[in-house]
């Protein structure tokens, strides 16, 4: 369970205030699937990094399963990150010298867990998402979807609270696209909680509610009707966008 | 993140920038081999010094006429002598100085020394038999100067090495006259061989008896008196001994100056010790410079790595993983340098004395440690502010970074 309760987040730029986020409220049930979208410069990235314990709140609570996250310390928080958030990004984000096995390891690493353990939890959560045969590749060798299935795995080998995905198909093309969202679908189904940032509404619809956001406020939370439809999501601008063939 | 994960990751990196990583280490290899080196040919200067000096004979006292407040070091054969020293002061000192085993006057001289058409200037030194005990320097052939040749005023000579061969060659000399200033001198025996010492070629020297000596060259007063004291324990007591006992025959003023061989060795080896500890700063420097260069990389590395970071962050590094991991790739860095270091010098210091036989190299294990501990605190130290700069960044603005 995490809950925002008037969450503000203020920059400073000179003599000037920016109010990347103006009073959010919101919770999010475990289980759930949800998207949270609006155009650029809406605040979805500040949002995501308060979510993801990388960034506190000026103003306002944000608990993450009863821990309030706004008093913790820079160490409290990696902690948290390591433990209970897994982060898939836009643009990958996998160690280039390490091979897959090894970048599903990492987060593992930094929580101490045994060398046995920490292989053995990499090899499940690389199944999980199907690439039980790329464990050697470098993330060079491999496509980008499969990349982003590895960040994936990654994402979610310490079983965490919650999974935040940032864009996580803004640089795939339409079919890889939407295996990601296949995978993300099953990892609900199996209990994992999602909380996917995006601005293209085609790809938030796929979620089971969707959070609109605009200037640093929601403007409408809305649960999705009727059951998703699989099938190549058409959209001109993941197609656009760079990615492997 | 355990040690041997850190370690492997550390050497990991390393290695994925050879070249620049082996580039870092040469500084810390030049500085490090550079102390060594150093501080070996001090230190191998010190125990030649030592080892010649103490090879003159041990427990020697050096007697020498006029007062001079400067110990150590030679005085030149004709001294600014206010006072004499005299034979009889060293028959006295043999008599009645009993913590001295033997007190021997020394007559020193130049001379031009003659056989059949050749001839060679030389050093000439009046002494007595106990001569070769208390300076270690023994005949090889024939006899060296007896008591009775002393007493007698004989004019005999032993020749060194060197005077030997430029008169003779190989012909044998004893029995042999040489002339010496004018005067006949029948040769009694031959010197061993001792070779340069100290710069001073002790094979270029001839010896004659003290009273034939002072007959030579028309004096009655000595160079110096050379007296061996009887354990080292003694020196300090032995001193005042030799003290009371001249200066009662001397009026009870004190007009000679007494140095010990320990004098003249510490006055040496202080100033190689100053020598070492100035050498070894200066390689020193360059160690430190060789850390600027691993601090250098380091920044270089962060920057590069920057999205690295925010990556690692993200699922969870915290500061002290972050400055962990960079700290242990510039102490390897320069642990790595310090150990190529050790090697290189190590063996510099080894080839130098082998192909230089003039250079002599003692190679210490406090050197070699100091050496590579100071590199590893080089590592730490130029290490901390790229990995603090590591550790204290953004991870969002890291994971931003292109």
């Amino acid at each position: 369970m995490i809950a925002a309760e008037e969450v503000w987040r203020t920059y400073r730029m000179g003599p000037n205030r920016v109010d990347a986020l103006a009073g959010v409220t919101f919770q999010v049930a475990p289980g759930d699937f949800v998207a949270i979208c609006g155009p650029s410069g809406s605040g979805k990235s500040t949002l995501m990094s308060i979510l993801g314990c990388l960034d506190q709140p000026t103003a306002g609570r944000y608990v993450l399963e009863g821990v309030e996250v706004q008093s913790l310390d820079d160490d409290a928080l990696a902690v948290l990150r390591n433990r209970r958030i897994g982060f898939v990004f836009q643009t990958f984000n996998l160690l280039p010298r390490m091979t897959a096995l090894r970048n599903v390891e990492l987060p593992m690493i930094y929580s101490g867990l045994p060398r046995q353990a920490r292989l053995q939890q990499a090899l499940d959560a690389l199944a999980a998402v199907g690439l039980a045969g790329r464990l050697e590749h470098r993330p060079n060798e491999l496509s980008g979807g499969e990349q982003q299935r590895v960040a994936i795995a990654r994402a979610l080998v310490n079983r965490p609270a919650i999974i935040l995905a940032d864009e996580p198909t803004g640089n795939l093309d339409s079919k890889a696209g939407e295996e990601i969202l296949q995978v993300f679908h099953r990892l609900v189904e199996g209990g994992a909680t999602i909380v996917m940032v995006t601005h293209n509404p085609r790809i938030a619809e796929q979620a089971q509610r969707v959070i609109q956001l605009t200037d640093g406020r929601i403007v409408s939370d809305a649960r999705m009707a009727g059951i998703r439809k699989p099938g190549p999501a058409r959209d001109p601008e993941s197609i656009s966008s760079s990615a492997r063939p | 993140m355990d040690l041997r994960e850190a370690f492997g990751l550390a050497l990991e990196m390393l290695a994925a920038n050879r070249v620049r990583s082996a580039l870092t280490m040469l500084g810390v290899v030049i500085g490090v081999a550079a102390i060594i080196l150093l501080v070996s040919l001090g230190e191998g200067a010190t125990a030649y010094i030592t080892r010649e000096l103490t090879g003159l004979g041990t427990n020697l006292l050096i007697i020498t006429p006029g007062k001079t407040q400067t110990s150590g070091g030679f005085h030149p054969p004709v001294a600014g002598t206010v006072r004499k020293l005299t034979y009889e002061d060293a028959v006295a000192l043999r008599r009645r100085a009993s913590l001295l085993t033997d007190a021997v006057p020394v007559v020193l001289g130049t001379g031009k020394i003659r056989y059949q058409g050749v001839s060679r200037d030389t050093s000439v030194i009046g002494v007595t038999p106990e001569f070769q005990r208390v300076r270690n320097l023994y005949v090889e052939i024939g006899q060296f100067v007896s008591e009775e040749d002393v007493e007698g005023r004989r004019r005999v000579v032993v020749l060194g090495r060197t005077v030997k061969r430029e008169l003779f060659g190989e012909e044998n000399p004893l029995g042999q006259f040489v002339t010496l200033a004018d005067s006949r001198y029948r040769v009694i025996g031959i010197m061993e061989r001792k070779g340069v010492s100290l710069g001073f070629d002790i094979d270029d020297l001839v010896f004659i008896p003290v009273k034939s000596a002072q007959d030579l060259f028309d004096t009655d007063r000595l160079f110096e008196i050379l007296a061996s004291v009887r354990s080292p324990d003694e020196i300090d007591r032995a001193i005042q001994q030799v003290k009371d006992i001249l200066m009662r025959r001397h009026g009870n003023r004190e007009d000679f100056t007494l140095t010990s061989q320990g004098a003249i060795l510490s006055a040496f080896t202080t100033i190689l010790k100053i020598l070492t500890a100035v050498l070894g700063g200066i390689a020193g420097i360059s160690l430190l410079v060789g850390g600027i260069g691993i601090m250098n990389i380091m920044l270089v590395s962060v920057r590069e790595r920057t999205r690295e970071i925010g990556i690692r962050k993200a699922v969870g590094a915290r500061r002290r993983d972050i400055l962990g991991q960079f700290l242990l790739e510039s102490v390897m860095l320069s642990c790595l340098g310090g150990g190529l270091g050790i090697i290189v010098g190590v063996g510099g210091a080894k080839g130098l004395s082998i192909f230089f036989t003039y250079l002599p190299t003692r190679v210490s294990l406090w050197a070699v440690l100091m050496a590579f501990g100071f590199s590893a605190a080089v590592g730490v130290f130029f290490g901390v502010y790229p990995a603090r700069r590591a550790a204290l960044l953004d991870p969002i603005q890291a994971l931003r970074y292109e």
